[in-house]
């Protein structure tokens, strides 16, 4: 028999889960998460191994989904100093590189940039030849400067010529230095997707001392013979390599867990997954086996990016969210007794009314000591699970695309505080295992690569520019770890672009595939 | 005179984005580019229309092309200049203040940006008192005013002065020649004096711009409804209140129409609103019956923070309260509603004021 390890980082625990070769659960953990992160994850691996007790060398692959990436942005610590070279002059020239930048963010990867010639039309037209001989006098001004280059070509969505010209120059003159580009991590929008990739420069050591971490913790417990991954925000896994060079897409791979791992435990290609914490909930969608992609500009740390992302609305209701009366109204919120729950709630003894306290004293959960609630007078219960209701109503009205009533998976702990009548929904499904469902969604992933550009038709047809995205998303997948044998074409969406003239479609695949 | 800050430019982007009912592009490239301009030059002058001698030429300022452009191939902030001051050599006379050509997301802001480099004062008027896709879309060719001379200019630093035979033809050959030029142009059009601005305008929309972002900032800060506010800055007229069913849209010509269903929540409860958008906001039908048509606006906004909707934003389960407001007169006009009205986009609807479909 052979065994798959996955770990997921979580805001309150570290989950670690090991399955084996038919998929089915032999042991799971949870711990508390730590500040650094690295101490709770290798705790989770320990535990779990020593409560499984398997033969350490039949596990085979090890799977981590961590937020390291999102607290070095949060915390601005561990960045890299990058140069910023954008190529698009004399276009662009009216907004710099990082201005829209909390200050702080922009002293961790340093102030480097510079606006050279070049970059396309909307059409692929040049605006400018590509300047070279300014690329190399760059190059040789930021050795030894920077750790990191972003290079950003306007119109490289549609045309990444430049980009791609840039890097071979940097790698002459800076040798083996990371280089991100823009066309690889995001899309049309130059502002958004620059500083995703100056982001996900400034990410590559991250992704390195956190891949390098996991493997030695795996070696120092006897994990001798697995293949590493990190999990990314698509619900599918990364080589190694792969992660750092896309560091940035390990950014909320833990709501995509969830909701991968929901759509294992239920066997459901399409529906909506509620993740219920102690302080928030996370609604998300699986649609044909993978979580959806949201398709506007997200912030992080401060920065608006336009890098993939999973689509979730969040909202501020967990376990532990707070009750209270004011002035004769039931307020839910937005505060939460958090981790603190065994402590605080009414029906664990202490003094807080929480959403678990209502879901126990109307009869819908049974946690704790339901004794303890029995005084709640059970018409201010039942306001304030209409309340609890509603924002739950309109939340998954809200990530819906059709009236269509949907199946809804709960997962997460606190999911006991939901009931079983969800308007839209046409069945609330309650899978076994379901607090560990992130770690699950991590072990049992697949390996992905995408693609999403613009085509011009006026140089191929239609038919042509799906066939070569096609084909490049499969590479992406190969390339990621997965075997090429398994590799399956499962999202594929073209729409013309509004307001451009002349025959422009942006497509996107993705392809996925088994582990090698 | 007022001072335009960067508090007012905030405020200006929500009311226009709002006033571009549905259209004229996300303010922000735009607002970056005119807080960088004040930032660096200090607030800009909003000059009343009467304070514009009879003599003095003003200029608007504007982008055209489609704002996807705009947003990846960002300006080099300089075409704009080049555009207005190829127009003053032309014209052989000192350009005495900066013009909005309309209230929109984008267009609200790159005459700010103009007006700060450039250190000429903003004049509180505009074209449309809205958003409207055609240049010749415009109060000022009702009253007769030429788009042309007009300059189109690239980043590339190419320009091209039109000298046309009418607006429709200006529309048509800009049109054409923004695609040649790469999707996205700056403009410097409809140069005209302070006597015609004076008759051919629409008074006050910066500040009305300005008032009604305000409102919403202030009544979001202090906790009150921020749709009351924004009815009472407006004036207009509770179309509806609802949530976002069903969104079609499909790419016609380089437009996109479509239209937006949405189910009644609590005073419309079990009744049904579609509006039919093209970029803009055009006819609005509650229960199947016309409620409100163009040029009159018709406004999506959050039902929870007042902030606009842009056609493009528009998602199933939205809950959204649709807002009514009457246009600015010229457009009632029989050549107002020829311009612009229902027939124009091609609508079999006859134009109705707003507030007579909602009287009662």
């Amino acid at each position: 028999m052979e065994y798959r390890l996955g770990i997921d980082v979580g805001g309150t625990n570290t989950d670690a889960v090991l399955v084996n070769e038919m998929m089915e659960l032999v042991a799971s953990i949870k711990v508390p998460t730590t500040k650094d992160v690295s101490t709770g994850i290798f705790e989770a691996l320990h535990q779990v191994l020593a409560k499984s007790n398997v033969d350490r060398k039949k596990i085979k692959y090890a799977m981590l989904g961590t937020t390291h990436a999102t607290n070095a942005i949060v915390e601005r610590k561990r960045l890299c100093k990058t140069a910023i070279i954008r190529i698009g002059r004399p276009a662009t020239e009216a907004i710099a590189p990082l201005v829209a930048w909390p200050k702080d963010l922009v002293k961790a990867v340093g102030n480097h940039y510079y606006l050279i010639a070049g970059g396309n039309e909307f059409d692929g037209r040049e605006i400018s030849p590509l300047d070279e001989d300014e690329l190399r006098k760059i190059a040789q001004e930021i050795k030894g400067k920077v750790e990191s280059v972003a290079v950003v070509s306007v119109f490289s969505p549609v045309s990444s010529k430049h980009e791609l010209r840039a890097k071979e120059i940097l790698q002459e003159v800076l040798g083996e230095i990371p280089i991100s580009l823009s066309h690889e991590i995001g899309s049309i929008g130059l502002i958004e997707r620059e500083n995703a990739t100056v982001l996900n420069a400034a990410l590559v050591e991250v992704a390195r001392t956190t891949a390098n971490g996991f493997k030695e913790a795996l070696e120092r417990e006897g994990v001798t013979d697995a293949k590493v991954f990190l999990c990314q925000n698509d619900g599918t896994l990364m080589s190694i390599d792969y992660a750092m060079r896309y560091p940035i897409l390990t950014i909320a791979c833990g709501p995509t867990n969830s909701i991968r791992g929901a759509a294992f435990l239920s066997n459901l290609e399409n529906a909506m997954v509620l993740d219920v914490g102690g302080t928030t909930s996370d609604i998300g969608i699986i649609s044909q086996g993978f979580p959806r992609e949201s398709s506007i500009a997200v912030e992080i740390g401060g920065v608006r990016t336009n890098f993939r992302m999973p689509d979730l609305i969040s909202i501020g209701l967990g376990g532990g969210t707070i009750i209270r009366e004011e002035n004769g109204e039931v307020k839910v919120g937005p505060d939460s007794v958090g981790y603190r729950i065994t402590q605080e709630a009414l029906v664990f003894g202490g003094k807080t009314i929480t959403a678990t306290d209502i879901a126990v004293r109307l009869g819908l959960a049974e946690v704790g000591d339901k004794e303890k609630v029995k005084e709640l007078p059970i018409e201010f219960a039942e306001r304030a699970y209409a309340k609890m209701q509603e924002m739950i109503d309109e939340a998954i009205d809200k990530i819906k695309t059709s009236k269509e009533p949907q199946p809804l998976v709960l997962v997460g702990g606190g999911s006991i505080i939901v009931g079983e009548k969800i308007s839209g929904v046409s069945q609330v499904i309650r899978p076994q295992n379901f607090g560990v469902a992130n770690a699950l969604g991590a072990a049992i992933a697949q390996v992905s690569g995408e693609v999403d550009r613009i085509y011009s038709l006026s140089e191929m047809t239609r038919e042509e520019a799906l066939k070569d995205a096609k084909q490049q998303a499969t590479n992406e997948a190969i390339k990621a770890g997965a075997n090429p044998e398994s590799v399956n074409i499962v999202y594929v969406e073209d729409i013309p672009l509004a307001y451009l003239p002349g025959n422009a479609v942006r497509i996107r695949v993705k392809a996925a595939g088994d582990l090698i | 005179m007022a001072k335009i800050d960067v508090q007012m430019v905030e405020d200006i982007a929500v009311g226009a984005a709002l006033l571009g009912t549905g259209g004229g592009g996300d303010p922000y490239v735009g607002k970056l580019m005119a807080i960088q301009a004040l930032q660096k030059n200090g607030p800009v002058e909003l000059m009343e229309v009467d304070e514009v001698p009879d003599d003095a030429l003003v200029v608007p300022a504007a982008m055209m092309g489609a704002p996807t452009v705009l947003v990846e191939k960002i300006p080099s902030g300089k075409e704009i200049f080049k555009a207005f001051d190829s127009l003053q050599n032309y014209l052989g006379k000192e350009i005495f203040a900066v013009i909005p050509i309309e209230a929109g997301g984008l267009n609200s802001m790159i005459p700010i940006t103009v007006a700060a480099e450039k250190k000429l004062p903003l004049v509180d008027v505009d074209g449309m008192g809205r958003a409207f896709p055609e240049l010749q879309m415009v109060t000022f060719h009702l009253y007769g005013v030429s788009a042309t001379p007009m300059v189109l200019a690239d980043e590339k630093g190419n320009s091209l002065l039109l000298n046309t035979i009418n607006n429709f033809w200006t529309e048509n050959l800009a049109r054409n020649a923004t695609v040649v030029m790469g999707g996205s142009v700056m403009i410097a059009i409809y140069p005209m004096y302070g006597r015609d601005l004076k008759k051919a305008g629409i008074r006050n929309i910066v500040s009305y711009s300005a008032k009604i972002g305000r409102a919403i900032r202030e009544a979001r800060k202090n906790g009150d409804d921020p749709i009351e506010a924004l009815l009472k800055a407006t004036g207009g007229y509770t179309l509806f209140k609802g949530k976002i069913s069903d969104v079609q849209r499909r790419t016609t010509g380089g437009f996109v129409r479509g239209e937006a269903h949405i189910d009644g929540i609590d005073q419309y409860k079990g009744e049904l609103m579609t509006i039919d958008f093209q970029n803009e906001n055009l006819i609005a039908r509650r229960n199947g019956k016309v409620v409100a048509t163009v040029p009159d606006l018709i406004c999506t906004v959050d039902a929870h923070t007042a902030l606009p909707i842009t056609t493009e934003g528009l998602r199933y389960g939205q809950r959204v309260f649709i807002l009514g407001i009457p246009c600015d007169k010229k457009w009632r006009s029989e050549k107002g509603i020829e311009t612009v009205g229902p027939r124009y986009f091609g609508y079999d609807v006859d134009y109705v004021p707003v507030e007579e479909l909602n009287k009662g």
